[in-house]
């Protein structure tokens, strides 16, 4: 099975998961401090900084787009509950 | 002293002015107690809304409350047409600023509305109609009204997400919103006038602003360099008298209170525990003593049972990080953590470190729910949390010594990377 692996900067830990895991998945059991509203891409409160690999995440939906711009994000932020973790390594904090 | 008119000799409301082109077209709600469920106020509230006349238009700033939309609009007649009407502009969306204003969009179809940004999708929910003309404006944002324009600061977080304020220049004015506001309901308008109001404006800042703090300073860094005559906010009096005062003053509450004795590169740990047999006590102490291991972690343990609320919260808001230790009582935590717990909202807790104890006969499923919100409430929970069952052994004593290290090693960015695969998360 294809892998990628995430490390949560603020807690410096890292986990190795099947590809297509959303962040959501892993961030609230080890404890990141990334928080979550709706769950569902809808609020922006998950909004999380990808310090490294953010090409090896799966691409923002139309409706995650949306919530990035309303939230006048960065371009290397996405929604925690939304984001897959395709590939290779990613590195996040909470924004 | 002149009484301020705020009607007419038949007795109909009519505007009053802050300057000859300046009026104020509020209301006033002399008998609400009870605010946003989280508000008191012994005399009420005042929902304040203005119009600014320039030579080529008329602008309305914030509306009011919707039923009290009646007053607000015939004062607003008392001083323009609604033809005249070119630009409205919302500082905040609650509703109790924008009951009047799909109203008034219909008496003056002419009227350009003007929010920020993150008001948008706010005004779809709150007006739920589709087709809203508006114009989303940021700072450096003008409208002109001819002789006189508007100027928006966008000020996020004072206290939702769409805060703005408008300042007009020609005339040295801040339209405020919620910022610099209280519930305090005088007639007499404005500051140097009404009754004392200044428990009113500290107990709006400690409830309403006190949680974003930093974005309070970072909205002074916009308000303080305006040459200021007047402050115009939308509850409670107008300040007219030393507007200036106010501003320091929200930045001397937006500041810590009291200088804290630490140095920079020590980092503060808070343990709070409450314990009916000792058991969750004796978790305490051994993980205060874990933590005093750590090199410039300044530790403080503290038994819930001792204190009141109030103080503990100013204490976490500046600590940096929070351990809790709570026996299980009938599956759940105990009710004075969730009473501290519910009492966190005031304060900003983001990523602030949280860890979570305790002794239990049962089940001991409050250490979980005390996780969980304290999750919620945006602390990082980087180590499980640590449950006994009834008394702690000699080596479950050593486990809390090594729980309260591992946290305080946490806090110091002392504690090594690790590596976790995803099947082995619980």
């Amino acid at each position: 099975m294809a892998k990628a692996t995430i490390t949560f900067e603020d807690i410096n830990i890292t986990v190795t998961v099947p590809a297509g895991t959303r962040v959501i998945e892993v961030s609230e059991k080890v404890g990141s401090a990334i928080t979550y509203g709706c769950r569902e891409g809808d609020c922006g409160t998950c909004l999380m900084k990808i310090t490294d690999g953010w090409n090896n995440l799966s691409e923002p939906s139309v409706l995650e787009d949306k919530i990035l711009r309303e939230n006048m994000a960065g371009k290397h932020n996405r929604l925690a509950c939304q984001a897959q973790l395709l590939t290779g390594h990613i590195s996040v904090k909470p924004a | 002293m002149n009484r301020i008119v705020l009607e007419s000799p038949d007795g109909v409301p009519v505007a009053v002015p802050l300057s000859e082109r300046v009026h104020w077209v509020g209301a006033f709600d002399p008998h609400l107690r009870t605010f946003d469920i989280i508000l008191k106020t012994a005399n009420g509230t005042s929902y304040n809304a203005y119009v600014v006349r320039g030579s080529e238009g008329v602008a309305v700033i914030d509306t009011v409350k919707e039923g009290f939309a009646d007053v607000f609009f015939a004062r607003l007649e008392s001083v323009a047409d609604y033809a005249e009407i070119k630009v409205i502009v919302l500082n905040h969306l609650e509703p109790d600023h924008t009951g009047a204003l799909p109203e008034l969009m219909r008496r003056a179809p002419g009227a350009q509305l003007y929010i920020s940004q993150k008001a948008q999708s706010m005004l779809k929910g709150l007006l739920k109609q589709e087709n809203l003309h508006f114009t989303p404006v940021v700072t450096g944002d003008t409208v002109s009204l001819g002789d006189r324009s508007l100027q928006f600061l966008h000020t996020p977080y004072l206290h939702w997400p769409d805060t703005q304020c408008t300042y007009l220049p020609e005339e040295a004015m801040l339209f405020s919103g919620d910022v610099f506001g209280c519930h305090f309901c005088d007639d007499r308008l404005f500051n140097d006038r009404a009754g004392d109001f200044r428990f009113s404006f500290e107990y709006y800042y400690a409830h309403i602003m006190r949680p974003f703090k930093e974005y309070v300073l970072r909205a002074l860094e916009l308000i303080e360099p305006l040459p200021l005559k007047l402050i115009a906010p939308t509850h409670g009096p107008i300040l007219r008298d030393r507007p200036d005062r106010y501003i320091q003053r929200y930045r001397q509450l937006s500041s810590p209170a009291l200088h804290s004795e630490i140095s920079p590169q020590q980092k503060t740990l808070l343990i709070f525990y409450i314990s009916s047999y000792g058991n969750t006590r004796r978790m305490a102490e051994a993980i205060y003593q874990g933590a005093l291991q750590v090199d410039d972690v300044r530790v403080s343990l503290y038994d819930l049972e001792g204190g009141e609320v109030a103080p503990f919260v100013d204490l976490i808001e500046e600590a940096d990080g929070l351990i809790l230790g709570t026996p299980t009582i009938n599956g759940d935590a105990v009710k004075p953590i969730w009473d501290l717990l519910s009492s966190l909202t005031v304060v900003n807790l983001k990523n602030k470190l949280g860890g979570v104890f305790g002794s239990y006969g049962w089940t001991g499923e409050g250490v979980r729910l005390v996780e969980d919100r304290l999750r919620g409430l945006k602390l990082r929970v980087p180590i499980p949390g640590l449950r006994v069952k009834l008394i702690p052994t000699d080596d479950e004593i050593l486990e809390c010594k090594a729980f309260g290290l591992e946290l305080a090693q946490e806090l110091m960015g002392l504690r090594e990377a690790k590596m976790i695969n995803f099947a082995d998360l619980a």
